[in-house]
C-alpha cells in the first residue's frame, strides 16, 4: 500500500506534470531544430515566434467565446489553433521574404543569421506586446481535470489523490498526434524526403532539382505550425505571458541541443530530458520517501535538491554536461 | 576620421538638444547611463569585434558588479556574522574543495572508473554541502530579515568597488570560460545565456548574500548628497550667482559629479582598449578572429587568447555594472532582464561597428538615448495618428497605452537596418 501511495504521489507531483512540460518542450524543440537542419542557424526568435502565434490563437479564443462556441469539456482555443498557426505563418513567411533571404542569397554565416535573429526578437517581441500587452492573459475554458485528486481517492482509496488536468492530458495526445504527423510527413511524402535531402547535403540536393525556396518555405510553415501548438498548449496548461514565452528558449535549446541539434527524435528524447530533470530536481521529495522509507529514516527535510527558482540552472547543467562529453548530443546531430 | 568626428558631435548635440528641450535633468540622467552602457559596450566589442566570441551572458556579469557595491561598501552586519558567517564561508570553501576534487579525479583515474568516481563525489559533496550551508543560511537570514537579514558588505568605500566589481567578474568569467569556450559559436551564446539567468537567480534566491528581492537599498555614494548640498551657504550661493534654485543645482550637481567619475573611468578604458587594438596582441587577436586554423598553425594558442579576451571583457561589463548599481543606489536584483542588459548592449556593439572601439562607445551613447527617447517621440506620433479617433474610442485607448512597447520594436528595427545596410557598422574596423 505504502508503495503505491509513494508512486501515486510520485505520479502526481513529477510525472504527469514532467510528461506535459516535456511534450511542450519537444515540440518547440522539434521547431529550433527543423530551423537549424534547413536554415542552418539558432534561432533566437522562437520564444516569440511561440508568443506570437500563441496571441493570435488567444485572440481568437476570445472571439470564438464572445461569439458562444464551445467544445464543452475541451478548452476553446482547440478551435483557434488553426488561426494562431495561420498568424504565426503568416508572420514568419513574411520575416523571411523581407529578412532572411538576403543573407541567404548572400550565404551569410550562420553567426549573422543568429544576430539578425537577434533583431527579429525584439521586433516579435514588441509587436506581441503591443497588441496583446505584457500581462498574463487567461484563455483556458471547459473541464479543468480529467480525474480530480478527491475522485481517485474515492475510487482507489488510496491516501494519496492523483490528479490529471484535462490540459495535461490534451497536451500529450496533442503532441503525440503532432509528432507522428511529422515523421509521417518527413518520412514518407516527396517534399518531406527533399527537405531531409537538402539538409544532408545542400548542394547535391540542388543538382537534383529541389527547389531551396520551396523546402524554406515548407519549413517555416512547419515551424509556425509546431511554435504555435506548442506555444497554445503551454498557455492552456500554465498562463500565457509574452516574457515566460520568451524564457522557455533557454530549456528548448537545451532541449535540442541535448537531443542532437538538427535531429527531430532527439529533440523529442532532449524535451523529456529537461523536463523530467528539472521537475525532479525541484521537487520535495519528502513525501515519496516517508512512504517508501521505515519510519525511524524518514527525512526531516524537504528533500528538496534547489529550490524551483533554479530550474534554468538544471537545463544549463544538463546542457553543459552533455557538450562537454557528447559534443553531438544524445542522437547524433546536425541532418534530419 | 571626420565621420567619427560628425556622429559623436550629433550624439553630443542630441544630449544638449534634451537639455535645451525637455530639462538639464533629463539629459545628464541619459548621459550618465549613456557613459555606463559605452563601458559595457567597450567590454562585448572586446570578446566580439576582437575575437569573434558570442557572447549573450552580458547581463549576469553586470548583475556581478551589482553584487561587488554590497560586498565592497555596505557597513558589515555584526549579528548575522555571529550567526553563521563563518559557517557560510565555510560551506562555500568546501563546495569548491568538491569540485575541485571531481576535477581531479577526472584527470588522474583511469577511463574505466573515473565517470562513478566523479559521479560519487559530486553528489555525495553537493548533499554535505546543503548539509554545511542550509543551518547557516537560516541563522543568518533570521536576523532581523525586515532590515537586515544578510551579512551585509566590508563598509569600504564606494569607488573601490568598481575596480572589485570587475575583479569579480572576471573571476567568474574564468570558471565560466574554463568549461564553455572552446564551444562551438552558437553553442557558446547558449551556454552564458543560461550562465547570466542562473547569476540572476542566485542574486534573487540567495538571501544572505545581498537580501535577494527584498533588494538592498541606501548603497553609499561617492557624491555628497543632494540635502547636504542645500545646507551648504556657499553652494546656495554658488548656485544663485548661476541664476539656479538650490534644489535643483544640488540635482544637477550630484548628477554631473557621476558624469566627471564615469567619463574619467571610460577614458581610461577607452585608451587601454585602443592601445590593446592596436598593439601586437591586438594583431594577433584579430588574426585568430580572422582565420582560427592559420593562427593555430603559426603556434598561437587559440584556447588560451580566448580565454583572456572573454576574462576581460566579461571585467569591463563587470565595472560597468558596479556603476551602475552606485548610481542608482541600490541593488535590485528582479529588474535584471536579458533584452535590456544583454540584447541591448549587442545592438549597441552592432550598429555602433564591431571591431572599433569608438564605434561601440558611439553606439552606446546612441543606442541609450535612442532607448530613453523612443518612448516620448513614438507618444507623440501616436498622439498625431490617433488625433482623428474619436475620444474615449477603445483602440485609441489601447494604441496610446502600447505605446512604451514602441521601444522594442524601434530597437529590432535599427539592429535589422543596419546588419542590412551598413554590416559594418556606423564606424566600421579599419
Amino acid at each position: 500500500m505504502d508503495f503505491l501511495n509513494a508512486f501515486v504521489a510520485l505520479a502526481n507531483f513529477v510525472l504527469v506534470p514532467a510528461l506535459a512540460y516535456g511534450s511542450q518542450l519537444a515540440l518547440g524543440a522539434l521547431g529550433v531544430t527543423l530551423i537549424y537542419a534547413i536554415l542552418r542557424f539558432s534561432n533566437f526568435a522562437h520564444g516569440d515566434t511561440m508568443a506570437w502565434g500563441t496571441m493570435c490563437a488567444v485572440l481568437a479564443t476570445w472571439g470564438l467565446q464572445a461569439a458562444g462556441v464551445s467544445l464543452g469539456p475541451l478548452p476553446t482555443a482547440l478551435l483557434a489553433i488553426p488561426v494562431g498557426i495561420a498568424g504565426a505563418a503568416v508572420l514568419v513567411l513574411a520575416t523571411d521574404r523581407v529578412v532572411y533571404h538576403f543573407y541567404r542569397a548572400q550565404k551569410a554565416k550562420p553567426v549573422i543569421l543568429v544576430i539578425v535573429s537577434m533583431g527579429i526578437m525584439f521586433v516579435y517581441n514588441g509587436l506581441t506586446r503591443f497588441i496583446i500587452g505584457p500581462d498574463d492573459q487567461n484563455f483556458a475554458d471547459g473541464e479543468r481535470f480529467l480525474i480530480s485528486a478527491r475522485d481517485f481517492k474515492a475510487m482507489t482509496g488510496l491516501d494519496e489523490g492523483l490528479a490529471i488536468k484535462t490540459t495535461q492530458a490534451l497536451t500529450v495526445v496533442v503532441a503525440l498526434i503532432t509528432v507522428a504527423l511529422l515523421f509521417w510527413f518527413l518520412n514518407r511524402t516527396r517534399t518531406g524526403k527533399s527537405m531531409r535531402a537538402y539538409s544532408d547535403n545542400e548542394d547535391l540536393a540542388l543538382l537534383s532539382g529541389i527547389n531551396p525556396e520551396r523546402v524554406v518555405t515548407v519549413t517555416w510553415l512547419i515551424v509556425a505550425a509546431l511554435a504555435t501548438i506548442a506555444g497554445v498548449l503551454y498557455g492552456l496548461d500554465k498562463s500565457f505571458k509574452p516574457f515566460t514565452y520568451f524564457q522557455l528558449l533557454l530549456p528548448i535549446f537545451a532541449a535540442a541541443i541535448v537531443g542532437g541539434i538538427g535531429n527531430p527524435l532527439g529533440a523529442i528524447a532532449g524535451g523529456f530530458v529537461i523536463a523530467f530533470s528539472e521537475v525532479g530536481i525541484t521537487y520535495a521529495w519528502k513525501k515519496v520517501l516517508g512512504y517508501m522509507m521505515p519510519e525511524s529514516l524518514e527525512p526531516d527535510g524537504l528533500v528538496q535538491l534547489l529550490s524551483t527558482d533554479y530550474k534554468f540552472a538544471v537545463s544549463f547543467v544538463i546542457l553543459v554536461i552533455v557538450l562537454l562529453f557528447r559534443p553531438t548530443g544524445l542522437f547524433k546531430g546536425q541532418t534530419i | 576620421m571626420t565621420r567619427t568626428f560628425g556622429l559623436f558631435a550629433l550624439v553630443a548635440a542630441l544630449i544638449l538638444g534634451t537639455g535645451f528641450l525637455q530639462s538639464w535633468n533629463s539629459a545628464l540622467i541619459i548621459l550618465n547611463m549613456g557613459l555606463v552602457s559605452a563601458i559595457m559596450a567597450l567590454g562585448v566589442n572586446l570578446q566580439w569585434g576582437l575575437a569573434g566570441l558570442f557572447n549573450v551572458g552580458v547581463m549576469g556579469f553586470v548583475a556581478v558588479g551589482g553584487l561587488a557595491v554590497v560586498l565592497v561598501s555596505m557597513a558589515p552586519v555584526p549579528e548575522a556574522w555571529e550567526a553563521g558567517g563563518p559557517r557560510v564561508l565555510g560551506a562555500l570553501l568546501f563546495g569548491i574543495a568538491v569540485v575541485v576534487a571531481a576535477v581531479l579525479a577526472w584527470k588522474k583515474l583511469g577511463a574505466g572508473l573515473r565517470g562513478w568516481a566523479v559521479a560519487a563525489i559530486t553528489v555525495a559533496g553537493f548533499f554535505a554541502y546543503r548539509a554545511l550551508l542550509d543551518p547557516a543560511v537560516d541563522a543568518i537570514e533570521a536576523v532581523n530579515p525586515a532590515a537586515t537579514g544578510y551579512l551585509g558588505g566590508l563598509g569600504l568605500p564606494v569607488l573601490l568597488a568598481w575596480p572589485i566589481g570587475g575583479v569579480m567578474a572576471a573571476g567568474v568569467a574564468w570558471a565560466i570560460g574554463k568549461t564553455a569556450l572552446g564551444l562551438r559559436s552558437d553553442y557558446l551564446a547558449i551556454a552564458t545565456l543560461g550562465i547570466a539567468e542562473i547569476i540572476i537567480a542566485v542574486l534573487k534566491n540567495e538571501d544572505w548574500l545581498a537580501r535577494g528581492v527584498k533588494n538592498v537599498i541606501g548603497l553609499p555614494r561617492p557624491v555628497p548628497y543632494e540635502i547636504d548640498l542645500q545646507a551648504d551657504p556657499g553652494f546656495v550661493e554658488t548656485a544663485g550667482s548661476l541664476g539656479l534654485d538650490a534644489t535643483t543645482a544640488s540635482t544637477l550637481a550630484v548628477k554631473l559629479g557621476y558624469s566627471l567619475l564615469f567619463a574619467v573611468v571610460l577614458i581610461i578604458l577607452l585608451i587601454l582598449a585602443q592601445l590593446a587594438l592596436k598593439s601586437p596582441w591586438g594583431r594577433m587577436m584579430r588574426a585568430i578572429r580572422d582565420n582560427e586554423v592559420s593562427a593555430e598553425a603559426m603556434g598561437k594558442d587559440v584556447t588560451r587568447r580566448h580565454l583572456q579576451i572573454f576574462v576581460l571583457g566579461c571585467a569591463l561589463c563587470g565595472m560597468a555594472g558596479a556603476m551602475m548599481t552606485t548610481l542608482d543606489g541600490q541593488l535590485t536584483p528582479g529588474t535584471y532582464q536579458p533584452l535590456r542588459y544583454t540584447f541591448l548592449i549587442w545592438v549597441m556593439v552592432i550598429v555602433g561597428g564591431s571591431g572599433n572601439n569608438l564605434g561601440a562607445v558611439l553606439g552606446g551613447f546612441l543606442i541609450w538615448f535612442l532607448w530613453v527617447q523612443v518612448e516620448p517621440m513614438g507618444q507623440f506620433a501616436m498622439n498625431l495618428i490617433t488625433s482623428g479617433m474619436a475620444e474615449g474610442s477603445w483602440l485609441k485607448g489601447h494604441l496610446q497605452d502600447s505605446v512604451q512597447h514602441m521601444r522594442l520594436l524601434t530597437m529590432g528595427v535599427i539592429l535589422l537596418l543596419v546588419l542590412r545596410f551598413a554590416p559594418r557598422g556606423l564606424l566600421p574596423e579599419k
